[in-house]
């Protein structure tokens, strides 16, 4: 009975010190944001280092006064001649069976808060095909992830340690091994040929005569984007690294004609409905060209072309409307580490009608101008720069034939 | 009682000991015990707390660039404090938020998931397993610990330069690491970042060559290969894949080297830095990305299989049941170490390699996925029906399974490589691996820890801050990893500086703060880890010989540590490692040294793998014993 008086007495003694220590606690955070409170910015308490180190530190305090009291609980307990104390394994399977039911919740959490946050549908032809095989395949992975943790912490729940009980002796079955190898593979192998098909389908088109991609040049460089256009005759020009200067800032090579024509902008505005032939160069280190919306990334690299070719769905003004958002814009960026403004290194994308791509494109400057013009030997005279004018009207006017004889 | 029993026998050989235990009263001054230790047990623990610092280190540096991300726009004046230069005003630069997340991973992947995971538990079990006094070259593994320990100091000593450490991301993809003139880190902390790596893959190389000549040749008697423990196949064949794999880094870092400091153009080409135009022509940074990832890709599985083996065996012993399957973790493991050559393509699908080629990497690459599912099931079928002891090490060891699960069924997104178009080089590549390789990897070494701990310092370590450690840990590392899926799904790039500069990436601001204080969290929380490891190491209760009542052989060599293990013979093997709770047997193990003949009553017919003369004695003693049946 006095064995009994005395650990009460230990317990309410221990119980006793953590109240206080908590309540202290409590009371020394308070203590410091009231003193600090009518001084100074309460921004500033927060910031300080060393008030985070006590609070820390506090709660170090706390947690090994939690475990002396344990002990102490414990002991009494063996000195009573009971069972040890706590069941430790009650307590942690308990725990599995908690996380997985708060574990859940928090996927379920996920996929609809987080998950409504995402990018918008695909805006490009291939894009959608991607997106169909992400939600295939996120169909699979989701059940293949419910039912495993289920089991995992369910069994973990279930089988908990028992004295009384012995595990059962089942060292293997061939047959279920074999169901839970086939299984899989085949479950993979619908996956690799979706997956394949759908690769194939967008690096492997064939080339329609008729319908002849718009080829548009895209050059990386530490930390900014230069997109070309090819002019009237549709396809960009030369371009030599070895022929880069101040004004010729791509290296474009002028002694080849189709260069000639070619335009600069400053974003990229692209027909809708219109396959584009995106020609992707870097002037210095690996950059990545990254188009979200339309499920478009590929490397660009220094010495190596790079060739990605898309159909966009969707305008920009359509794309406003679906996300009932008016300042939604397409945009692409970087997505290859590339050094220190890797950050920020972004260009507009629009994606407009025929006509008003048309438009637009008819007011794009040449690449070619006179001080390059100078360099390349080319005549500057006043006439000339009238042809210029000239070319670039009938620059337009060849994009438009070019356009009806698409449409046809 | 059943391990006293087993002592028992073992000691009466002892009288004819003459051979190894007499060297254990070699003079040891305390260079030779402690600093140029040759004995396996000492290297281990070498490797083991280098490993921590190297971890505590890379934790802090995730620390600080999680604290960028969280808050791009606010100043904290510490930063200049400890940082000077690189985080002028109390912010940190983004070429310096480079150089932390390079640094982070290069220590993370290779110091401490890499040396700090296979170094320690090769070096402490092999031996300790399979019944050899030691490593076969004790003095190459000493040679092994200081090359590595070397590798950290020159690592680390790139903080203390000018330019800066290394920026170019741990892939170091050229030619960002190769001209100084695109990221200041690519001067001489590039140049101290290869060095550390030839020093690393050297250390790794000895280490390796070591771990596999110990386990062909040095086996106990009856120790064949199929009665090894999970843990020695994974370190076997983890071994293996280094062998194979990292010479080609080195290969790699070497031509690096020479398009760094020698004029050369094995990765340059047709480069304009502004209005410079660079000499260097015909290389291709392409290449380097293949030789690259043909270690990297091996690399992430030598990381994850340790920690497989480990939780394999840790998962048996805490179950009290067999591993299930057996041959088919083997075999597992032994497709994934075939396969892992073969797949290293789907880091570059988007890199403009051939199309052709994605389409082959991402077939051999959603095949991987398939010994990794057998895995994970037979862990649950082991579970199933268990008697779950819930020791911290079986705590980390199912939180790996949960982790390799999560990280595992997300790879199957990136090995697809239509789907990789978008994720590629996004948050959800961050996500996938820190679950699969970063959390489960670092969760089957902390299982380890926690299982070995014993074994290594003969004392225990404090199981209720065990139970803390895992539990704020195992929610902390979830917290933290499976939000920045969804930045990933959104197209936010990874190694940004700040989401500051694109309206889209606003909205995961504040994610990017409750994300940081999960990581502060899990970081504190390991705050309880290191306590408990440090202070069990001198404070801690005194081990029992065999506390977890294992069967495996290291439980058998006595507390107190030996150079040579075994005072006296060392013991045979006469079993598989996995007999726990086998019916018809009083306790709920038999260790690896009990022969059968003392095990009458729990004999299977499959144990005598067909040999006749002993199925025949069985088959007697069970017609002259005749089961009582059991009631309740």
């Amino acid at each position: 009975m006095s064995l009994r008086k005395f650990i009460t007495n230990k317990t309410t003694a221990a119980l006793a010190v953590l109240l206080t220590v908590f309540a202290n606690t409590r009371a020394f955070a308070q203590d410091a944001a009231a003193a600090a409170a009518p001084k100074v910015d309460m921004g500033e308490v927060y910031k300080s280092v060393i008030f985070y180190i006590l609070v820390f530190l506090a709660v170090c305090l706390f947690i090994a006064i939690v475990g002396k009291a344990l002990k102490v609980y414990e002991l009494s307990r063996e000195a009573q001649g009971k069972e040890g104390g706590i069941n430790w394994n009650r307590v942690n399977s308990s725990l599995f069976a908690l996380f997985l039911v708060l574990g859940l919740y928090g996927v379920y959490w996920e996929y609809t808060v987080h998950g409504a946050m995402l990018l918008p549908d695909a805006a490009s032809v291939h894009g959608k095909r991607i997106d169909d095989m992400f939600n295939l395949t996120l169909i699979i992975t989701t059940i293949v992830f419910i039912a495993t943790h289920i089991l995992l912490f369910g069994f973990s729940y279930i089988y908990k340690y028992s004295a009384k009980r012995k595990a059962y002796y089942y060292p293997h079955n061939n047959t279920i091994e074999k169901i839970w190898t086939i299984v899989p593979a085949l479950v993979l192998t619908v996956l690799v040929l979706m997956g394949f098909l759908t690769w194939r389908s967008i690096f492997f088109k064939p080339e329609d005569p008729n319908h002849k991609p718009l080829q548009i040049e895209v050059t990386s460089e530490q930390f900014k984007w230069s997109i070309r256009y090819p002019g009237a005759d549709g396809i960009v020009g030369h371009r030599n690294y070895k022929l880069t200067t101040a004004s010729n800032t791509l290296g474009i090579d002028f002694s080849d004609l189709k260069s000639r024509d070619d335009l600069l902008a400053d974003e990229m505005v692209i027909p809708v409905n219109k396959p584009i032939k995106l020609i992707l160069n870097s002037k210095d280190v690996i950059h990545s060209f990254y188009m979200p919306h339309f499920r478009v990334q590929l490397n660009t690299v220094p010495g190596m072309q790079t060739i990605f070719e898309f159909t966009p769905t969707k305008t920009t003004a359509q794309m406003q409307e679906e996300t009932n958002d008016p300042n939604f814009k397409f945009l692409f960026f970087c997505a290859k580490i590339c050094g220190a403004g890797h950050y920020n290194m972004q260009k507009d994308v629009r994606v407009v009608s025929e006509k008003e791509y048309e438009e637009w494109l008819a007011k794009q400057k040449t690449y070619l101008n006179d001080d390059l013009r100078k360099q390349f030997n080319l005549p500057v005279a006043p006439a000339p720069i009238k042809s210029v004018a000239d070319t670039a009207a009938k620059d337009t006017a060849a994009v438009k034939t070019n356009q009806m004889a698409l449409n046809k | 009682m059943q391990s006293e029993r087993i002592m028992s026998t073992i000691a009466l050989h002892d009288e004819h000991n003459h051979d190894h235990a007499d060297h254990g009263h070699h003079k040891e001054t305390l260079i030779s015990k402690y600093i140029f230790s040759m004995d396996h047990k000492m290297i281990a623990k070498q490797f083991l707390i280098t490993g921590i610092i190297m971890a505590v280190i890379a934790m802090g540096l995730s620390i600080l660039f999680r604290i960028q991300l969280a808050w791009p726009d606010k100043n904290f004046p510490f930063l200049e404090t400890f940082l000077g230069k690189w985080a002028e005003g109390g912010r940190i630069k983004s070429d310096f938020y480079l150089a932390l997340v390079t640094i982070h991973g290069t220590i993370m992947v290779f110091f401490v998931l890499t040396a700090g995971l296979s170094g320690t538990f090769s070096n402490l079990l092999i031996p300790l397993q399979i019944g050899a006094r030691d490593m076969a070259s004790p003095f190459l593994n000493m040679l092994s610990y200081w090359f590595f320990f070397m590798a950290c100091v020159v690592m680390m000593s790139s903080f203390f330069i000018q330019t800066g450490p290394a920026s170019g991301g741990w892939t170091v993809y050229p030619p960002l690491s190769a001209l100084p003139t695109a990221i200041p880190g690519s001067g001489l902390g590039m140049t101290l970042w290869l060095v550390s790596m030839v020093l690393f893959v050297a250390s790794s190389l000895m280490g390796g060559i070591n771990y596999v000549s110990t386990i062909l040749n040095m086996r106990t008697k009856g120790m064949d290969l199929w009665k090894m423990p999970l843990t020695i196949w994974a370190f076997f064949l983890t071994a293996i894949l280094g062998i194979l794999s990292f010479p080609v880094l080195v290969a790699g870092v070497v031509l690096l080297v020479f398009d760094r400091s020698f004029g050369t153009s094995f990765y340059l080409s047709d480069i304009v830095m502004g209005t410079t135009i660079l000499p260097n022509e015909g290389g291709s940074p392409i290449l380097w990305q293949h030789l690259f990832w043909f270690l990297g890709h091996p690399e992430v599985y030598i990381v994850i299989m340790p920690a497989l083996g480990i939780s394999s065996e840790v998962i048996s012993v805490n179950s009290r049941k067999p591993i299930f399957g057996y041959h088919a973790m083997v075999y597992s493991l032994i497709g994934i170490t075939v396969l892992s050559f073969i797949v290293w393509g789907h880091h570059m699908f988007v890199t403009g390699m051939n199309p052709l080629l994605g389409g082959v990497f991402m077939i051999t690459t959603l095949i991987i996925a398939v010994p990794s599912a057998v895995k994970t099931f037979n862990y649950l079928a082991t579970l199933w029906r268990g008697n779950i002891r819930f020791t911290p090490a079986m705590l980390f060891a199912i939180g790996l399974v949960s982790f390799f699960i999560s990280g595992g069924l997300t790879g199957i997104f990136l090995g697809n490589a239509s789907l990789d178009i978008n994720l590629h080089d996004t948050y959800f590549v961050v996500a996938h691996f820190h679950l699969v390789m970063g959390s489960a990897a670092i969760f089957g070494m902390l299982a380890g820890v926690y299982h070995w701990f014993p074994k290594m310092f003969g004392k225990m370590m404090n199981a209720k801050l065990g139970y803390l450690h895992f539990w704020l840990t195992f929610i902390a590392a979830y917290l933290v990893f499976f939000p920045l899926h969804f930045l990933g799904l959104d197209g936010v790039p990874r190694r940004y500086y700040a989401f500051t500069e694109f309206e889209f990436m606003k909205k995961w601001l504040t994610v990017n703060v409750f994300v940081t204080w999960a990581a502060i969290l899990a970081a504190l929380a390991q705050v309880a880890f290191l306590f408990n490891f440090f202070y069990s190491i001198f404070k801690g209760k005194v081990a029992p010989q065999n506390p977890w009542e294992s069967n495996t052989l290291e439980w058998t060599a006595p507390v107190e540590h030996l150079h040579g293990n075994w005072p006296g013979e060392i013991p045979t093997v006469y079993r598989w490692p996995y007999d726990y709770s086998k019916p018809g047997h009083d306790a709920d193990f038999i260790p690896q040294t009990v022969p059968f003949s003392q095990t009458m009553s729990s004999n299977l017919p499959h144990d005598f793998e067909g040999n006749a003369e002993a199925e025949k004695i069985q088959q007697d003693w069970e017609i002259a014993n005749p089961v009582v049946e059991n009631k309740g």
